[in-house]
């Protein structure tokens, strides 16, 4: 089971009233490789990986819903105050009305999350590769979405979560290489 | 990636221009980050203070990759 | 228009301090997924444990319940877990 914290993993500021970026960060909310594409990923993997890196699994999973409530965070602040001319002026007419300022798992350019970004292929290899890629293509993203942002709050929050695609990625390459070594097969005489 | 942060992350390429191409050249680079630099982390890195950790998004400096190009050490 | 009542400085100071101890533990929680002899990086979290657990103690007594489902000490009188203001709200 989960216990829910209540309270966010990094002190998430925005700095100015600009609902334009929320249709941006949105990305990383219902996206191909975002938050939500993450956690699901890795922990719906765990159940047939070696036991060796279950923790691991786990580990990174739990934390992407601490990004995927990150970012959530800065979509709401940015949108809960709009005017509907506002979501307009900002390009979320389509979003409006549909979910009002509803949060919803679609990527920027509002296409509805769907499993199919996710892998499960049962192979422990091909699983990690699929996550290591998952990282960096995470990472990538936060660079597009920071080149794209000039509130310095939202950009130290997304710096933040770029960063830690990067020290996942390390973890992931780290299982791989655990998963080679022999010294965890049992003794057989 | 011992040598961490002091080595340059980013790597530059041109695409090939063409007397055709409508707008003027712009330098392509990419970025190589830390992560790609070891495959296994050593014991005992250097660590940032909590506060510093918490603010780079790392413990560790050598798995520090500062964003965008250009960003310094410690500006962020 | 505002209906919350804001909530005091000390309040974010000690969210922060607490979101500093939490992250050294996160990093080496991931890091000991994969390096598990290392004893150092254990006795380096057990540290840790011990500034987190005083500073939650510290934190829930001025600003209410930090977890969930009985995780946290719960006031006689009141049940403070359901009071906003949410994370995402403050
Ligand atoms: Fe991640």
């Amino acid at each position: 089971m989960w216990i829910y914290e209540k309270k966010l993993q990094y002190p998430v500021r925005v700095g100015k009233c600009d609902p334009r970026l929320a249709r941006l960060l949105i990305e990383q909310y219902g996206g191909a490789d975002g938050e939500l594409s993450a956690a699901l990923r890795y922990l719906n993997q765990r159940y047939s990986i070696p036991d060796r890196v279950i923790g691991l699994l786990t580990d990174i999973g739990t934390e992407e819903f601490a990004h995927l409530e990150m970012i959530a965070t800065m979509v709401y602040k940015l949108t809960k105050d709009a005017s509907p001319e506002q979501m307009k002026a900002a390009g979320l007419a389509d979003h409006y009305v549909n979910h009002d300022r509803a949060l919803y798992y679609h990527d920027a350019a509002g296409v509805p999350w769907t499993s199919a970004y996710i892998q499960a292929k049962g192979d422990p290899i091909a699983d990690l590769y699929e996550d290591i890629a998952a990282e960096e293509k995470a990472r990538a993203t936060y660079q597009w979405i920071i080149d794209n942002t000039d509130d310095p709050d939202i950009m130290d929050a997304l710096k933040f979560l770029r960063e830690r695609e990067i020290v996942h990625a390390l973890r992931f390459r780290e299982a791989v290489e655990l998963l080679k070594e022999h010294r965890e097969q049992k003794k057989v005489f | 990636m011992e040598k961490g942060q002091n080595v340059d992350q980013w790597r530059e390429w041109d695409a090939y221009y063409s007397p055709f191409d409508p707008c003027s050249p712009r330098q392509k680079y990419y970025l190589i980050p830390p992560d790609q630099m070891t495959t296994f982390q050593s014991a005992g890195l250097k660590q940032y203070s909590p506060h510093e950790a918490l603010k780079r998004g790392t413990l560790w400096p050598d798995l520090y990759s500062p964003y965008p190009r250009g960003a310094k050490e410690g500006t962020r | 228009m505002s209906s919350e009542k804001s909530l005091p400085k000390a309040y974010y100071q000690y969210l922060h301090e607490l979101q500093a101890v939490d992250f050294v533990l996160v990093e080496l929680s991931l890091y000991l997924d994969t390096h598990r002899d290392d004893t150092q990086a254990l006795a380096q979290l057990q540290q840790f444990q011990k500034r987190k657990h005083n500073l939650v103690a510290q934190f829930e007594a001025s600003f209410g319940p930090l977890y969930q489902y009985g995780e946290s000490q719960t006031d006689a009188k009141h049940w403070a877990w359901a009071d906003a203001p949410w994370p995402w709200q403050v």
